[in-house]
Formats: C-alpha cells, structure tokens, sequence
C-alpha cells in the first residue's frame, strides 16, 4: 500500500460569444455637465467583474482618468440590451459594444473642446490624466471638466454615444455542419500532479501548472481571480461534485452543502499560472475572455495524472475513491506489487 | 501565482495604454466587501408574499386529480396557482431567438415529466404558512414508466418523455435527430490509420451551486407596471420570457438586476421571475420566489451530463487521420438550452487539432431527469474532458510523449476546421511551450521552436499534404524519434525523479520495433481532400452498436 504520484496534461481551446453569433450588447455613454462619465448598461455583473472591465475599456476610449467613469448596469429602463452574461461573451461584445459608445461620445468631446480653444479636433489628444491638449503644444488644453461645462450650457452639444457589438448569426449546413461558430478563440495549457493513495483511493492534486491565452488582459487582477477559482472549480468537477451520484440513477441526491461533496480549504492546491495574451483582432483592445475555458483543462489532465500515477484510466466523472479502487482491483494486479 | 509573458505576440499588441491592464480595484468592492451591495433579496417590502411551489414526487405520471380546497382555506393563503392560470403555459427559452418548438409548461396540468417537476403555487404571507399548506393538497397520480439513460431513450419502444418531441430527441432543421458533422471521409481514413481506438466517456451532472440562489421579488408598480428585483445572469431574456409567459408587453416590465451571487449558467433559465409576476398580478402585494437549497440543489436546473464515444484514427508517427464522434446530450425532460449546446459542441469538433476527416453524431436527447441548463463551458466541457482523456492513450498507443503528441496535431493560423473555415489568432502551441518550461516537462527542441504562427496552411487538414509536410516543420523529412527510455517505464508507480519524463506504458500488443518508424512505407492512398463531404452517412441513427462492442487499443 503506498502513495503514488503522477503528471497529467490537457490542451484546449475555447470560443469567445455565443456560437453562430448573433448575440448583440448594446452600451450608451454619457457625461454629465462636470465631465463624469455614465456608462448604461442591462448587463449583469456576477461577480466576475463586467463593471470594471467595461469601465477600464471606456475610460481609456474616452481618454479619461478610471474614476471619471461610473458603469450602471442591469436595469430594462436605462439600460440598452444585452444578450445577457454568459458565453464568455462580456468582455468581448460588451466590451466591443462600450468602445463603440466611447469612441462616439470622445468624438463630440474633442469637437467641443476644439471650439473652446479653436483649433481643428484633429489637433487635440487626451492626456488620460482629465485633460485635453494640443499635440505638439501641451501648454494649450482644457478640462475634461470645462468641456462638459461648455458644451451643455455654450455649445449645446451632448458628450454622448451609442454603441452596439454584434456578430451576425451563422448559418450551419445541415448536412455538413458548415458554420461560422466564433470570431476568436481563448487557449490554455495545464499540467496536474496528482498523489494516489493506491489502499484508500483518496486522490491529492498537488499543484498546478498552466499557460492560458486569453487576448489582452483588461485587468490582471480579474484573469487571477477568474483563472484561480475557475481552476479548483475544475478540479472539485473531476473529483468531488455531482447532484446525481450514481447517474442515470436519480437517487441519493444530495440537498445541501453538507451533502454536496466539495473540496475544503485543504483540498485546493496552487496554480502556477502564466498569461500569454495575443490579441482577438475584434476584441477591445484586443480582449477575448477567460471566464468559461478556466476549468476545462483541468478535468482531463487530472484523469490523465490519475493514469500517470496509479495506471488504471477512469472515463467517468468524477473520479471517486470508489472508481479507483474499482478500477485497481478490475486491473488484476497489486498496485504494491508495481512499486518499486 | 500569476505571470505574465508580454514579450510573446508583443509584436501583434500595442502595450502603450493607461487604464487598460491596470489592477484596478472594482468599483463595486467597498459595497461588497461592507457587506451593503443590494441583492434583489435584499429589497424589503411591507405586505410582502411568499410563493412555494408544490413539485412532482413522480420522475413520470399522469396527474388523475388535485384538491387543494384545504390549502386554500388554510391560515396566510392568499393564492393558489394553477396551471389554468398560466396566461402562456407553454414556452421554450430559445424561442426568443426562434429555436425549437415550445414544449415547458411552467405548471404541470396532465402530465408529470421529472422529480420535481411544478405543479402549483401556493403564495401565502410566509414560506412557512405557504409550506404548511401545501401539505395539505392532495394529488392523485397514475405513475408512468420513466426513462433515465440517453441510449435506453433512444431505443424505438422507449417511453416517450417530451409532447413536443415523441422520439426523445430534439429536431435540427425539421428532419434529422441530431446535429452532424461531415468533412472528409472518415471511413476511408479509418482503413489508412495504423492505429484505431475508441473509447466511451461519461460526465457527471454538476450543480452550480452558487451562494444566492435562484431568486426573484415582483413588485407591482404605478400604471400597470412590474418592478421585478431578480438574480437573473441575462437581464432582457428573463423579462421577455416572463412577459411572454405572462401575455404582458415588454414595457410593462421593469427589471432591476445587476448585483448577483454567483451564475455560472444557472441563473439564464428564468426559474422564479414569470411565476412571482403572476402572482403579484394574481394578488396585488410583491410576492417573493425564491428557490431553497434543497429546490436549487434538486430542482434548479444541473449541468447536464453527456456520454461521449470518441474513435481515433492515428498513423504511427503520431498523426491524426480520422476522428468519429457519437455524443448523447442529456436534456432532462425539457429542452431548455441543451439543443444549443449540442450545435457548439458539433462546431468545437474536433477539439483544437487539425485532423482532415471528422465525422461527428451530436443528440439532444430527453429523459425523465431535472432539466439540464447552462454551465460554465457549455457544449464543451465533457467534449474536452474526453478528448484529452483520448489524447492521452493515443499518445501511450503511438509511444509518445502526451504533450509532444498533441503539439504535433495542434492547429496552427490557417489550418482548415472541420467546420470548413480557416483558423486564426491561434495560441495553443505557445501555451504548451510556456506551460512544459514551467513544470519542467522536456520537450524535444523542434517542439519548442514550433509556432501557431508558422507552417499552417488549409491544405494541412488533408491527409495527402500532411506526409508532405509533416505538421511540425524543424524535423520535416525526419521520423518521430522514437520514445526514450523514460517514455517506456511502466506507468508510474513511485515518486517521480526531477525533472521528470511524464512516464507512458507502451502497451506490450502496440510495441513495434523501435526502428521500423523510418522504415514504414509512406501513408498509403489519402483520403479525398477535407472539402470533399462524405456521402451521406449509412447505419442506424440511434443507439451506439458501432461504438459499443469495441473498446480500447487495436492494432491493425
């Protein structure tokens, strides 16, 4: 009876959006007379942090500092449609979708603030810090706040946009299953080291090492947080949850936490992750999403390190002491036997 | 542990930006983390009523009788629900994007399709006065035969689940039963392949377990309006359904969402909103519907589950030739959104490997279980989780190493897909190389110097120009080298040596000299070019005879 260690690996890829497209987020953004900005949105913030995405793209669209912008979400009255969150499609259509909006209320910006320092709107760049300036010539600029008070009660102007992202909807061939399903797509590597306990069945992940491409990252600290908890949801998958544990069998299922069989704190193991980002050419900024692809590689590559470590394949989800031990003993051989 | 390596595909991004891929805190955070971020449950309303809804004990009956006359007269009832009352009692979710035929009453009339399936609303001034009652109904049921295994419901004398769906299987394009996928010809490649394996996968339903559940608060409002406080993940499909199901328009709905603790995918389904909306329309006073645990662990719809057969076709050097793919998509009793998902596992076929004959059967199938929605990775998790299972033997079957083996099918920008368009913006390659160099798994240096970038082209997905030009260019006119030493250790029983070989067992029946790799006579005649369909396929549609009886390694 011994502990065995084991490495598995998976690769995948993943589409960004619904398949087949037609899938549209629309996005409107506004200023207020002080030059603050209002992003409206119906799109719903799980937790996953669309707010603070679609908040970084606008501000840097517009050329204004994060905290001039404020995202109101998930309203039918204010909010313009949006397909909804999920599809790992918010970043990438609403995102698309507020750049679209951005872009439009920056053009009616600049064209007011060339009319207050009467110059062509060509001239004129964003500074990124509240302030508009000349190229070549920085000492002649105007507030972002200015602009705003300029163009609501001199200009009659509205620093406002609209904006909608939409991929139109694929056809698929009936007979060939010939279709456009996505505009881009997010990749990832994992590496699982595993420790079998060949007498209990009791499987440990020990670590974690991955490379995920998921286009520019919006915001770092977002990816972690997605790639973290989005792996040891993959894990408690290939090791611990099912409402239905003896599926097609409906019994037995369980009714709560207590009987919902989940990693502890104790359970979870590191991810050593690296980001590599190459840009969706129709991503904001190049963005794709890594929300749903997070887990995937790592159901596989633990059923791949469990092979590694002990030799016996488990093609059922999940992987219970209950199926390594059936398997161990289905194989014939001692496991002690095998040690060396 | 988070790295970021900018130096690869720099020469593709413009890095010079300022707010973007900055750590910025959320803008929400102070509010999570104070504790005062507004959920919709936490929206308090004076006269407030409570909706519970009385599900089947049955996975499958006929309902001969209710009498809830006690329920009604018991104390705090206000209301109870019928189907009757139901403006639209039938509707499917993707029939706001008009896919599929409405087959999902939101209260059972005749027939009982799964455990828990609903039946009535009782709204009473407490969950706790509205469960009281609803012990106090009394339904007579004639129990049917169920059917609770894809394969069972695809037998020609199973029982039929679903009205809208005799056959137990979601109609694609009013004529078949399932979606395909054709490109090549795989049964010509199959006889070419040096090394056939199949194999059978099976997913776990998983519940998405967030810690809000499914919730709503209907209020209503001025003018003959509804203010609707909702956990829904997809703000206007929620409030077209239930205006849909309510015969309401549009604007006479107010949603407000936005602040939700946790999705995943089950929070699409629209569960509570319609029915809280009639209620209140049905009462005059907000009306809560809130799912308990127990109702969101056993009642809100699971990931479904999928049974997967994967057959390879491999040539010896490692190549790819052939992929043939049956899949059962476990439905539940209801369509829901896995009709969708079927259709975007067919377009993720083959997984991400140029292959140049695919041939895929994806089925919807329905079954008498809780209704299967979205999750995360939906239509491809279970396709992944049985590709890269799959992946792994047939690296042990043509003695190579796991990671090597999948870098030299990987696609690459220009590849052609088995859905007839050319890749691009592909990554995979570099993912591998950073993610190997980290855990120091060795990869022989043609494998390192491989690039997405480099050596693709649409003809790579045809059997013909691939011994051409084998997939990786470095070592174009060269063999596989042959497995090394530690490629050939048992599968690995004791603690790994550093930097360790991930250690394959070639198995004693697959284990062709080691020099005879070289001396192989070139892949005999090719297949017809991937864009050439097949003609169209023979065999039964159902069942799986093909896949069944052959399991495992065959060498030919």
């Amino acid at each position: 009876m011994a502990k065995h260690r084991g490495r598995g690996v998976a690769t995948i890829n993943y589409p960004i959006g619904m398949n087949l497209g037609g899938d549209p987020s629309q996005a409107l953004v506004h200023s207020n007379p002080t030059g603050k900005f209002t992003v409206a949105l119906s799109s719903i913030d799980l937790g996953q942090g669309m707010k603070s995405v679609t908040r970084q793209i606008c501000a840097e669209t517009l050329g204004v500092p994060v905290e001039d912008v404020y995202v109101d979400t998930a309203d039918s009255d204010t909010g313009p449609h949006c397909m909804g969150s999920f599809a790992s499609r918010g970043t990438h259509r609403v995102g698309n979708a507020v750049m679209t909006a951005a872009r439009e209320a920056r053009a009616v910006m600049l064209e007011a603030a060339a009319e207050e320092l009467e110059v062509d709107p060509g001239d004129l760049e964003t500074d990124g810090k509240g302030s508009i300036r000349v190229k070549g010539a920085p000492h002649r600029s105007i507030s972002v706040r200015d602009v705003a008070i300029a163009a609501q009660f001199r200009q009659g102007k509205t620093i406002s946009g609209r904006g909608i992202f939409l991929v139109p909807l694929s056809d698929v061939d009936p007979e060939t299953g010939e279709m456009s399903p996505a505009t881009c797509y997010a990749h990832a590597c994992l590496i699982v080291e595993v420790e079998v306990d060949d007498e209990t069945g009791e499987i440990a992940v020990l670590k974690m090492t991955s490379a995920y491409e998921i286009g520019r990252a919006i915001n770092p600290k977002l990816v972690e947080q997605q790639l973290v908890g989005g792996s040891w949801m993959g894990m408690s998958h290939a090791l611990y949850e099912t409402p239905e544990p003896y599926y097609p069998d409906t019994r037995d299922g369980p009714r709560d936490f207590n009987e919902y069989l989940m990693p502890g704190p104790g359970d979870i193991c590191p991810n050593d992750i690296t980001v590599l980002e190459r840009p969706a050419p129709d991503g904001p900024f190049g963005a794709k999403g890594p929300g749903e692809m997070v887990a995937n590689p790592v159901l596989p590559a633990v059923a791949n390190a469990v092979f590694n470590a002990v030799g016996v394949r488990i093609n059922e989800l999940p992987i219970t002491p209950e199926k390594i031990l059936r398997a161990l003993k289905a194989r014939g051989s001692s496991t002690a036997a095998r040690t060396r | 542990m988070l790295e970021f390596r900018k130096d690869i595909f720099a020469d593709e991004r413009d890095d010079n930006l300022i707010e973007v891929g900055q750590p910025t805190a959320r803008q929400d955070i102070l509010g999570h983390v104070t504790g005062t971020s507004p959920y919709y449950d936490d929206h308090r309303f004076a006269n407030l009523l409570h909706l519970k809804i009385l599900r089947s004990p049955h996975a499958h009956a006929r309902i001969r009788s209710i009498d809830d006359s006690a329920a009604a007269r018991a104390p705090g009832v206000k209301r109870i629900i019928r189907g009757a009352d139901v403006p639209v009692n039938l509707n499917t979710l993707l029939s706001l994007i008009q896919f599929g035929k409405d087959d999902e009453p939101s209260l059972a009339t005749d027939v009982v399709r799964y455990k828990g399936e609903p039946i009535l609303g009782i709204v009473a001034t407490s969950e706790r006065a509205a469960l009281e009652a609803m012990a106090l109904v009394r339904i007579s049921y004639d129990q049917l035969p169920a059917v609770f295994d894809v394969e069972e419901a695809l037998k020609p004398n199973a029982v039929s689940v679903n009205a809208a769906y005799p056959k137990n299987t979601f109609e694609y394009y009013g004529k078949y039963d399932h979606q395909k996928l054709r490109y090549g010809d795989v049964d010509a490649a199959f006889k070419q392949a040096e090394i056939v394996l199949e194999d059978r996968y099976q997913m776990s339903p998983i519940e998405h377990a967030p810690t809000e559940t499914n919730g709503s608060i209907a209020v209503p409002d001025t003018n003959g309006r509804f203010i609707v406080y909702t956990s829904t993940q997809a703000l206007f499909f929620s409030l077209d359904t239930s205006a849909k199901i309510n015969a309401m328009q549009s604007n006479q709905l107010h949603f407000i969402g936005g602040t939700v603790g946790g999705g995943f995918g089950g929070k699409v389904d629209t569960l509570t909103e319609p029915l809280a909306i009639l209620a209140a329309r049905l009462t005059g006073a907000p009306v809560r519907h809130r799912l308990s645990r127990h109702e969101e662990m056993q009642f809100g719809s699971p990931r479904g589950a999928e049974r997967i057969f994967v057959k390879d076709g491999i040539m010896k050097d490692g190549r790819i030739v052939a992929r043939q793919i049956r899949a059962y998509f476990d439905s539940g009793a209801y369509t829901r959104l896995s009709s969708y998902a079927v259709v975007k596992c067919t377009a993720h076929l083959p997984g991400p490997y140029t292959i140049p004959n695919v041939h895929a059967d994806v089925f919807c199938v329905f079954t008498n279980r809780t209704p299967a929605t979205a999750m995360r990775g939906f239509g491809v998790t279970a396709m992944d989780f049985a590709l890269e299972c799959h992946m792994d033997k047939g690296a042990v079957a043509v003695g190579m190493d796991p990671l090597e083996f999948r870098m030299l099918n990987m696609y690459r920008d220009g590849d052609m897909k088995a859905h007839r368009r050319q890749a691009k913006n592909c990554a995979l390659i570099e993912c591998a190389q950073v993610a190997a160099e980290k855990a120091n798994w060795p990869l022989r240096d043609e494998f390192r110097r491989m690039s997405s970038r480099a050596g693709g082209s649409p003809e790579r997905g045809g059997v013909a120009d691939r011994t051409r030009t084998p997939a990786f260019a470095p070592t174009a006119k060269q063999a596989p080298v042959p497995a090394d030493a530690d490629h050939r250790r048992a599968p690995n029983v004791a603690p790994p040596v550093v930097p360790q070989r991930i250690a394959y067992e070639r198995p004693a029946s697959a284990a062709p000299a080691r020099t005879t790799l070289a001396q192989q006579p070139a892949p005999r005649a090719v297949p017809p070019p991937p864009t050439a369909p097949a003609s169209s396929p023979a065999g039964s549609t159902h069942g799986a005879p093909r896949f069944s009886s052959v399991f495992g390694t065959r060498r030919r």
